[in-house]
């Protein structure tokens, strides 16, 4: 199926979903564009908004048809009962949802799974997010914030046009710096190297958490590494039902098997098999470039020369 | 006029040949004529010894003598004031080894069918008449239920027909557990299980889908809202694997995933979003009935070789003989006493071949069976390009580790009395969560127990 072929079906879906021919459980109470690729929706599900901690992930599927796709959370408001999720729309299923609109209903959205971002014990942290990551590293920067901590945070993005949420980091940040690969905005240069000036500057961090695509995480471990500090790095492997049952979220942490959506998603980043993760995630692609051309794909294949 | 047959009335199937190509249920259950002939060689022993092989106490006799009666309404109706969900039973009940290996008629030939007479009075009420219950007057009561399989269903309809105000909560977006998710479709229609649920609602359970309790909701904040007990029926937990080399390749998967992409997920019809892997051969290691569930969906997705692989002999296996004979007509090829002790990937990390070594039986270990022992220098490659690891499962942990004073035992299986009362008054639990992975009927027998001790401890107070 080339790109228009997805476009129609994404249309289709969308169009029964206004039709209301299915059962409409959870409804799309905000869209926002943050950029050409990337959407926010605040969708209403009272039950998890009451007790969704950040680094926490939910499971949403659009229709019957639909796959169990994780996203991690990246606001809730517990008066509220909303949740937001941000994505990019990289797939089939985020692009369909990245269709819907203020006022649609989802099918299925199931959460909080996975632990929270573990902020006890934390005086000084240095957040580190990158591209649409940075949409989930927001409210665990706010969480240690909260917490009482002493918050840096490095945000990195490729270009200028696709920065998001730059005020929100600075309102839960006490430094912040921005960084851009192609330097079109804030600073030039990827995020590990900001990160090296100030472990090098002797910036002390109980944790550094590192939140992005896997060959950033990795090379954020690379860069603590050498400093002793300890790194928690958030996974986002293949999954199914997100519960404990299916086994494909499965990683290898500190040569041990460990399951994403029970025993993290956020892991000791230097004990991960980045490699490995890699490899798996990549499983699919294939069929997913049967459907779309996949930017996810496309960065699969970046990071693997990374790695190597 | 007693039908002295020695064998059952055999019941008809798809051509193996063509049903390992579809997803069409395999066995197509007895006609009212077959179903007759079968009824007519129960004895109708004075004192039954079927039922008492039987977990939910299904009166066997009495309903064989309706079905030769030809009154297949009155026949259901007795099957349903103990079991509540025949449907099921009939269809995957290991009845060789429960009500049918008491039959008297199984000491000289083959015991009269009731697995396939259970079936056919469920099929035949469906079919036919389909009456939905009827709500009974409730007593406000609240309780709730975790979990939606065989053991949450038996338990959450005993409560309700009882009149409690019955809350069941699932975790996935579909309710039926291991009956929607695991067991494939040829076995047993999802339309069935949908049919029953839909009875349990008729019934007044509300059933809630998406709730995943021991994170959205705790089991202590289920009593904060009012809920008077809680059964935990949440089933069977994480896959295990065999830490052997090559585990993490592409086209390694556990059964769970496997039956969850093809069942639940649909992956076998291409108007589904979820794909699964595309094979030429599957290895499923293994022995067990998921594995042969495992192995009939590799064969029904498509794959041109489909392997059992087994470490100990056939006569060891846990599956029923049903299935592997089942599995046999549909070209599985079973390559028993042979052990995996390493998967071998190709330069883009998918599985290519899986490294096996040949076994033989020597001494009974703890489990009474002969202990498999690996020939030296017998290893060889099996030329597979997707692995299906079915080992079993440990305990799920988000129950137990989210609910203070709930013990368990070394393998994190939850500890439950004779009522099936866990350490936690007032939590009850049974099926998977309790036995580690066992069979449909035996969680609904603990289900059916649950609720009567529920029951019990709510009248108590």
């Amino acid at each position: 199926m080339n790109l228009m072929g997805v476009f129609f079906v994404a249309y289709l879906r969308f169009f029964i979903i206004l039709k209301g021919r299915i059962r409409n459980m959870y409804k799309i109470v905000r869209k926002k564009e943050l950029n050409a690729a990337v959407t926010l929706l605040e969708i209403e599900a009272p039950f998890i908004a009451k007790k969704a901690h950040a680094g926490q992930f939910i499971i949403f599927r659009i229709d019957e048809q639909g796959e169990r796709v994780p996203l991690t959370i990246a606001g809730y408001d517990r008066e509220k009962g909303t949740v937001t999720i941000i994505f990019q729309k990289v797939g089939f299923s985020t692009i369909a949802l990245g269709n819907l609109n203020e006022g649609d209903y989802i099918r299925d959205f199931v959460g909080p799974l996975g632990k929270p971002t573990h902020t006890e014990g934390v005086k000084r942290v240095c957040v580190v997010g990158g591209g649409v990551g940075c949409a989930i590293a927001l409210p665990s920067a706010a969480a240690f914030k909260e917490a009482g901590a002493e918050v840096d945070v490095i945000v990195g993005f490729r270009s200028k046009d696709i920065v998001i949420l730059e005020d929100e980091f600075r309102a839960v940040s006490d430094n912040m710096y921005l960084m851009t690969d192609d330097g079109s905005y804030g600073e030039h240069g990827f995020v590990t190297v900001k990160l090296q000036e100030l472990l090098e500057k002797g910036n002390q961090y109980d944790a550094v958490l590192a939140i992005g695509p896997i060959p950033m995480m990795k090379f954020v471990c690379k860069t603590t590494e050498p400093f002793g500090v300890k790194t928690m790095v958030s996974l986002n492997p293949i999954m199914i039902d997100g519960t404990g049952m299916c086994g494909g979220c499965r990683v290898t942490v500190g040569g041990e098997t460990k399951f994403a959506c029970v025993d993290g998603p956020e892991f000791d980043g230097h004990k991960v098999d980045f490699a490995e993760l890699m490899s798996r995630n990549a499983t699919y692609c294939q069929r997913e470039k049967e459907v779309t051309e996949t930017h996810a794909c496309r960065m699969d294949a970046m990071g693997k020369a990374l790695i190597k | 006029m007693a039908n002295m047959s020695l064998k059952k009335t055999p019941m008809p199937e798809q051509d193996p040949k063509v049903r390992a190509r579809n997803f069409k249920e395999v066995s197509l259950g007895y006609t009212a004529e077959q179903a007759i002939e079968e009824a007519n060689r129960c004895l109708k022993c004075k004192n039954p010894k079927c039922v008492t092989g039987c977990p939910v106490n299904i009166r066997i006799p009495e309903f064989i003598a309706k079905v030769q009666e030809g009154d297949f309404k009155a026949a259901y109706e007795i099957i349903s004031t103990t079991n509540a969900l025949p449907a099921l039973s009939g269809r995957v009940c290991p009845q060789e080894s429960q009500c049918e290996c008491h039959c008297v008629r199984g000491i000289k030939g083959e015991p009269v069918a009731i697995g396939r007479l259970e079936r056919f009075c469920a099929d035949w009420y469906r079919e036919n008449i389909n009456a939905m219950p009827e709500k009974v007057e409730s007593n406000g009561i609240k309780v709730a239920v975790v979990g939606s399989g065989p053991a949450g269903m038996t338990a959450a309809s005993d409560l309700a027909k009882k009149g409690y105000a019955v809350t069941m909560f699932e975790a996935l977006h579909t309710a039926g557990g291991v009956l929607v998710y695991g067991i494939p479709e040829f076995r047993l229609p999802k339309a069935i299980v949908a049919n029953e649920v839909k009875k349990l609602e008729a019934l007044g359970v509300e059933v809630m889908t998406n709730m995943v309790i021991g994170r959205v909701l705790t089991i202590d904040e289920l009593f904060e809202m009012g809920y008077k007990a809680v059964f935990v029926g949440s089933g069977a937990g994480l896959p295990m694997f065999m830490n052997i080399p090559g585990e993490a390749l592409k086209g390694v998967m556990s059964a769970n995933e496997y039956l969850t992409r093809t069942n639940l997920m649909k992956a076998y019809d291409e108007n589904a979003d979820t794909p699964v892997i595309k094979s030429k051969a599957v290895a499923v290691v293994g022995g067990g009935n998921v594995a042969m569930d495992a192995a009939r969906c590799g064969m029904r997705l498509g794959a041109e070789h489909v392997y059992i692989v087994y470490r100990r002999g056939e006569a060891e296996m846990p599956a029923r003989l049903e299935e592997v004979h089942h599995a046999k007509e549909e070209g599985i090829e079973f390559k028993t006493l042979c052990n995996p002790i390493e998967i071998i990937g190709d330069e883009t990390g998918r599985v290519c071949g899986m490294k096996c070594i040949r076994m033989e039986l020597g001494e009974p270990d703890a489990s009474g069976r002969r202990r498999p022992v690996e020939i030296p220098g017998s290893e060889f490659i099996l030329d597979v390009d997707t692995v299906v690891m079915s080992l079993g499962t440990s305990p799920n942990p988000l129950i137990r580790s989210t609910t203070p004073g709930l013990d368990t035992n070394r393998k994190g299986c939850l500890i439950v009395d004779e009522n099936e009362m866990t350490t936690r008054e007032g939590v009850f639990a049974g099926g998977d969560a309790v036995t580690g992975a066992a069979t449909v009927i035996l969680a609904m027998g603990a289900g059916k127990k649950a609720a009567e001790a529920i029951h019990n401890f709510i009248q108590k107070q």
